[in-house]
């Protein structure tokens, strides 16, 4: 296979942000992620976990809350706003605001006909939910006092609602509060700081469970108003609940890190009467848990540290299978690095800025392990600021590295870059009206189009120059999907154009001809990334679930390849990997070569070899090293994986052959957090 | 360790208005040591049964008149003698209702006290020093008394001992700040005057208390500095001539109490036993200036033993009845039972073997109702163990007999007869004095066995050993005597319970408990806790085999025994298949061997007589036993008497150290020798593996060390 030179690359200073809230739609399986800087992610959990949407953020936007009705995703923020997110269009659909200040908390009836928000100056306001829009219908009651969180009895007839030092359950019917709840306030020198309820269950025989500020889970009977059982889980804080669809199991996110499972069940065996019992403790996190979902088969957290982790209980999934495997999603499913092959340079995309880099260069040769002296270091060449208050959604710098794009979902901006010595950087400013809302952005090969996706899956194509900017055409396909497309592909030749959009359709258009040529027969995983080579134009997929598909464009059929490949099947191990491929790339040199990497490996997949057989050893590259030369090649197969490289945010093969590698460690981010709640540990 | 046990209130007080009294005259022993006679300051005297804390009986003289001194009780006539208003003596019985229609007697001069010792007759001392005993006096109330004491001198303190045959009136006089101290001999009437050593002017002290041992009369007193000084007094040497010279009494400092600030008012010091005194009204030492404690202290180490702290006033009054300390204090009267064992270096620096198992017998202070239904004495401070076989015995031993009569006894009467009479003199008899008695006991049985060939009671011994009073070097014969009979329960208890065993009898032991024939083994009966450990050692073993549903574990173990015994060979060879290579009830013995201690100097040489069939059979079993320990991770059962995993270890290395050329030559050795090789093959692997990780672990760390990436670098990577 060979040596290569690897620019390894740990300036990029991505910083996810914390994870604030989330909500789980049980019939879609979609679980909505929203964190501190106003995005919502959805991740799909029938496919693998896999981050199909990204709604970027807002500044000041600061959402407090998800509420899935339907289909449909509401939001509240501290800026007072509820919003609905077109999730076809991955941006708001219409703001209403609610005129109650901060609003903490959003909640839907069981029937999803009506919305409650809590807000800061005191009172639960519903809304109607209509066809498109929410409508206000009227207050409940006001109370002194901010409303912390809110949970509708599944009857929809009462609403439990957290405030500071109580609980107060309103008739839903009539807005009075029939029942009001008094939570004790910590013991000892914080007996006179206020207890704040950051959540509450409501559960159909009418048990409220609250969780508070002063680290208590509380079990009530809201018939009566009686306190049942008071579980002291934590010194700080319990900041969320999550009830379990069948009411049978509650998760508790703390301060600590913890998440905390209490079941409803009989304490000894052959006895019928239940209660609430503390059962399991989870400690994933180093931060605060602020986000919770209780899935049938899981407990989804996410919290300060930025990470969402999937821990499965273990008496609902098979054990040992991949299902039972603890996940934790730290890394976006999707590129935020872009790379001009041509120019060595690298475009970082942040939510509020763009960097452009250039690599550094080295000078001599070195054996395989060594490390090259840097004859010129790595240069930030460009930090360019979004305006407005959208965050930046997509970007894509050209392979001459000569334009770059970025889009907001309000607009889209062009930049020519010109270097000469010095750097210059001009903004295209005549954009064509066309080129308003994208949320995929690529450049051909030769930097004279650019591609964005819009609205319905369309794709608008752009002629770039240096004279003007012009509109050609928007490609659309017949399929009907309203999904947006979220992979965009060009190839290098300028003739195809390939597309996936999120109801796992892949469409290849005609660029000269300007129209659809086929549609990739729908395989029901979402494509992770896909590429056409640039040597044989085929189409390479690589799906959610692992897979690989190669699509000769010409012969609108799979290849012989991928039909082999499908023949063997992949190695468990391959499949079992729980980060998606998020990028490839081919060697320009050796078109047997395709380079795909996830988070934790990158690896060269060589057609020309056998694929291992199903009993092989995936990773052989130890066993090849200490091979003689002459044996290797019985041993070795198609997949070369090299894993010294880890959290890797992009792998890319440059036209000189030298790999770059971005890696974002764990611990960098880890160590930007602020500290964790001080925690009493042995001796300290 | 002595020790104070949770205490019982016996009745209410009722105080001086001023908190100056406590309101009772004296506690005096009645007819047992369960029951006493209290007499308050002022009219009524009431007999408690004190298990009970329970009055049985109240007299009271009539209004106006008083009781000035203290109810005792007449334990030849069951009378009982108080006197009131200082000249009148009174005498009833406990049938009687009205004091005023008993029976009374004015005397010439005013009695300080009448005193009487259980068995004996009263004594009544005049308070101008002159003694009678109560008889003589009735028989002429009005016969002049002479006056002993000085003109100024006044009896501060007075008691009574019974010295061998002889009863001696100890009485304590002030006489313009100087102390003296009568001893009075009754029968013939001698009296010796001593003065007391002066403390500090204007000290005088405060209590006193006067015990006899080793024909001495030890009198203990305390002054108000926290003094507490001993004065020993020969009962021999009391010259005849009427002391009028005061002879100095010499004294020597016993302790020096703290007394905290300011100097103790209300204070009492009673000597326990040779070493332990109780001390009340004195702060302890470690809890500030309060002094309403209790206290036990050892006059040997000058240590404090134990203490309580008493509720309410102490009014400096204590007595003390068979284990228990009576004292008054706020406004009630409290029994706190006490234990002082036999004083030692070891106990005093808690160094002293059994320290704990002693503790957890605590002395039942609540009573039992099997005693109250049964009428039994209540001896709570009794250990339980001789509480169990007291309410099992049938027949009661009507006989009090003595240490010396029991010996007397062993030497001629039949088997049945001593035991039961043996088993009434332990339940009898106090613990402390149980040693030295147990000891003769135990020699003049086994002494007896030895002689007469068809004398052996094995209950008798198993009983004195029980009573953890004997050692081995007390009575050297009696495990080999034990052996010799066959006794195997006794030898048990005897490995169990004493400490001392010679690694020679030891092995004497081992030899004889390998060398029984199974089928004889089980018809021993052992311990039940030890048996029941090993079953559950060998029914998981069966379990393991395949146990069948309803398939008895018992029968299994009886049907498989022969069997097992004869191919305990094959079985060596296999060491998967796992059966104990002994019978249930050898296996118990043995056990018990691994857990007598020893030391592998004088070990070694005996285990060499052991014959290698022996050391085969001994080695199968204790591989059997570290398999299953090691095996099966079996727990070490709480509360069972079992062999720990370094015991057994030990044992095996002994026998191999001690056996092994014998058993290189064994061809039958050879498949238990590879077991072991085996064992010991594992060990060193581990620990080698374990070397390697180490080895890689430091390879790893060093590599840590090298790779610092910076923010870039360019690499050079090979795929193959």
């Amino acid at each position: 296979m060979g040596e290569f030179k690897v620019h390894r690359v740990r300036f990029f200073d991505y910083m996810p942000s914390a994870i604030r809230t989330m909500a789980f739609n049980s019939q879609t399986e979609r679980l909505a992620v929203a964190r501190a800087d106003g995005a919502v992610e959805i991740f799909n959990f029938n496919d693998n976990f896999f981050q199909e949407k990204v709604i970027p953020g807002q500044d000041g936007r600061a959402t407090e809350a998800l509420c899935w009705v339907g289909h449909r995703l509401f939001s509240a923020g501290l800026n007072g706003e509820i919003i609905e997110y077109d999730l076809e269009n991955l941006r708001p659909q219409y703001t209403v605001d609610a005129y109650g200040g901060p609003i903490w908390t959003i909640s839907s009836n069981s029937q999803g006909t009506q919305l409650a928000v809590g807000c800061e100056d005191g009172t639960v306001k519903i809304f109607a939910i209509l066809e498109e829009r929410i409508q206000f219908q009227r207050n409940l009651n006001r109370h002194k006092g901010r409303i912390i969180s809110l949970c509708w009895h599944p009857s929809s007839a009462q609403i439990a609602a957290g405030m500071t030092d109580m609980i107060k359950i309103f008739d839903a019917e009539t807005g009075h509060a029939t029942r009001r709840l008094l939570v004790d306030r910590a013991m000892g020198a914080s007996k006179n700081k206020e207890v704040v309820v950051w959540s509450v269950g409501y559960l159909s025989d009418h048990t409220i469970i609250s969780g508070d500020s002063a680290g208590k889970v509380q079990i009530w009977n809201g018939l009566t108003g009686t306190l049942v059982r008071t579980y002291l889980v934590t010194k700080w804080d319990v900041l969320v609940l999550s009830v379990s669809k069948d009411e049978s199991s509650v998760i508790a996110g703390t301060s600590e890190g913890t998440v905390i499972q209490f079941q409803f069940i009989s304490s000894t065996v052959d006895q019928h009467d239940k209660e609430w019992v503390r059962t399991r403790t989870f400690r994933n996190h180093s931060h605060d848990v602020s986000a919770l979902a209780h899935t049938d088969t899981a407990v989804v957290s996410g919290g300060m540290d930025t990470q969402l982790v999937v821990r499965p209980l273990l008496d609902k999934v098979e054990k040992n299978t991949q299902e039972s495997a603890l996940r934790k999603i730290a890394f976006p499913h999707r590129s935020l690095v872009g790379c001009a092959k041509k120019a060595g340079l690298l475009l970082f995309q942040f939510p509020d800025r763009l960097e452009l880099w250039k690599l550094g260069e080295s000078e001599g040769h070195g054996k395989p392990g060594d490390r090259l002296p840097v004859k010129r270091k790595p240069e930030k060449l460009i930090e360019l600021k979004r305006k407005g208050e959208d965050h930046i959604c997509c970007s894509a710098l050209s392979a001459c590295g000569g334009w770059l794009a970025y889009s907001t979902v309000s607009s889209v901006r062009l930049y020519r870059i010109q270097y000469n010595n010095t750097i210059s950087i001009n903004k295209v400013s005549k954009l064509p009206k066309e080129l308003r809302s994208v949320h995929q952005l690529c450049f051909s090969s030769d930097s004279s189009k650019l591609f964005a996706s819009s609205c319905q899956s369309s794709v608008i194509v752009v002629a770039v120059s240096q004279q003007e900017c012009r509109y050609l055409h928007t490609l659309k396909h017949k399929t009907g999907s309203r999904q947006p497309v979220h992979l965009l592909c060009a190839s290098d030749d300028g003739k195809w154009l390939a597309t996936a959009n999120t109801d796992c359709e892949i469409h290849i258009y005609n660029l000269h001809k300007m129209k659809l040529h086929c549609m990739v027969p729908v395989y029901n995983s979402c494509p992770t990334t896909i590429a056409i080579h640039p040597v044989t134009n085929n189409l390479i997929s690589v799906h959610a679930d692992q897979q690989i598909f190669e699509f000769s464009l010409v012969q609108k059929e799979y290849t012989q390849w991928s039909r082999r490949l499908q023949a063997q099947g992949l190695l468990s191990l391959w499949l079992e990997r729980d980060t998606p491929i998020t990028h490839i790339t081919f060697n320009p040199k050796n078109p047997d070569h395709i380079i795909l990497h996830d988070t934790y490996m990158f690896c060269i997949i060589d057609q020309s070899l056998p694929f291992p057989e199903l009993n092989a050893v995936l990773w052989n590259q130890m066993t090849l090293k200490s091979l003689p030369v002459s044996q290797r090649i019985g041993q070795s197969h198609a997949f070369k994986i090299c894993k010294s490289f880890q959290h890797l945010m992009c792998v890319s093969l440059l036209e000189d052959l030298s790999l770059v590698v971005v890696e974002r460690p764990l611990l960098d981010i880890m160590s930007q957090l602020p500290a964790p709640v001080r925690q009493k540990k042995f001796a300290t | 360790m002595a020790a104070l046990y949770e205490g019982y209130t016996l009745c209410g007080l009722v105080p001086d208005q001023n908190l100056s009294s406590s309101g009772i005259q004296g506690i005096e022993e009645e007819r047992d040591r369960d029951h006493v006679v209290v007499t308050d300051s002022t009219r009524s005297v009431t007999l408690y049964k004190v298990s009970d804390q329970k009055p049985l009986g109240s007299w009271t003289v009539k209004q106006g008149q008083k009781l000035t001194c203290p109810a005792v009780f007449n334990s030849q006539t069951n009378e009982y003698v108080a006197v009131t208003d200082n000249k009148v003596i009174r005498i009833w019985k406990e049938d009687d209702i009205l004091l005023d229609k008993a029976f009374k007697a004015t005397v010439s001069s005013d009695v300080w006290k009448v005193h009487c010792t259980h068995g004996g007759e009263p004594v009544v001392l005049f308070q101008r020093g002159a003694v009678r005993l109560l008889d003589s006096l009735l028989a002429a109330p009005q016969q002049p008394i002479e006056e002993v004491l000085a003109q100024e001198e006044a009896i501060r303190w007075s008691t009574i001992i019974v010295a061998e045959t002889q009863q001696f009136i100890i009485i304590t006089t002030e006489q313009k700040g100087e102390h003296f101290l009568y001893l009075q001999r009754l029968n013939p009437n001698s009296v010796q005057r001593y003065r007391l050593e002066r403390e500090e002017p204007g000290l005088s002290p405060l209590s006193f208390s006067a015990t006899y041992r080793d024909k001495h009369i030890c009198l203990l007193y305390l002054y108000p500095n926290g003094h507490v000084y001993q004065s020993v007094l020969s009962v021999r040497g009391l010259g005849t001539e009427e002391g009028v010279q005061a002879l100095p009494l010499p004294r020597s400092l016993l302790l020096g109490l703290p007394v905290g600030d300011g100097q103790l008012e209300a204070a009492s010091a009673m000597a326990l036993d040779e070493a332990h005194v109780a001390v009340v009204g004195v702060p302890h030492p470690s809890a500030g200036g309060g002094k309403d404690f209790l206290c036990i202290w050892n006059t040997n180490f000058q240590t404090l033993q134990a203490g309580k702290e008493m509720a309410g006033k102490i009014y400096g009054q204590l007595w003390s009845y068979s284990n228990k300390v009576f004292i008054p204090h706020g406004k009630t009267l409290s029994i706190i039972p006490f234990e002082c064992p036999k004083s030692s270096l070891a106990s005093a620096l808690g160094k002293l073997k059994h320290t704990k198992t002693e503790e957890s017998k605590t002395p039942n202070s609540v009573p039992s109702w099997n005693n109250i239904l049964h009428g039994e004495k209540a001896q709570p401070s009794k250990s339980a163990e001789t509480r169990r076989t007291r309410t099992t015995r049938k027949s009661q031993s009507t006989t009090n007999l003595t240490t010396d009569q029991v010996l007397e006894l062993i030497k001629t009467a039949p088997v049945e007869e001593i035991q039961k009479e043996v088993e009434g003199f332990l339940t009898r008899a106090e613990f402390q004095d149980l040693q030295p008695s147990v000891g003769q006991l135990a020699l003049t049985l086994v002494s007896r066995s030895l002689a007469d060939p068809a004398f052996y009671s094995s209950s008798t011994l198993a009983q004195l050993v029980h009573t953890r009073c004997l050692c081995h070097s007390v009575c050297p014969d009696l495990v080999l005597l034990a052996l010799e009979k066959k006794d195997y329960f006794l030898c048990q208890l005897c490995l169990q319970f004493f400490p001392d065993i010679p690694e020679a009898v030891t092995c004497a032991c081992l030899k004889a408990f390998i060398s029984i024939p199974d089928v004889d083994a089980e018809k021993v009966s052992l311990e039940p806790d030890s048996v029941e450990f090993m079953e559950n050692l060998i029914t998981r073993d069966r379990a393991e085999a395949g146990l069948q549903n309803g398939f008895s574990p018992t029968s299994s173990v009886v049907n498989d025994r022969q069997t097992r015994a004869e191919d305990v060979k094959k079985k060596a060879s296999a060491p998967s298949q796992l059966s104990c290579p002994v019978g249930l009830h050898k296996a118990v013995l043995i056990n018990e061997i691994l857990q007598t201690p020893y030391s592998d100097t004088f070990l070694l040489p005996h285990l060499k007589d052991l014959s290698s069939q022996h050391v085969m059979l001994f080695l199968q079993y204790l591989q059997f036993l570290y398999l299953k320990y090691s095996q099966d991770a079996f727990p070490q059962m709480e509360g069972f008497r079992s062999p720990s995993l370094s015991q057994i270890m030990d044992w095996v290395c002994l026998l191999l150290d001690a056996h092994f050329t014998v058993l290189v030559m064994t061809p039958e050795a050879k498949g238990l020798l590879l077991n072991l090789h085996r064992f010991v093959k594992s060990q060193v692997r581990l620990v080698s593996e374990l070397g390697k990780i180490e080895g890689s672990l430091q390879e790893l760390r060093k590599m840590k060390a090298k790779e610092s990436i910076g923010q870039y670098s360019i690499e050079i990577i090979e795929l193959f």
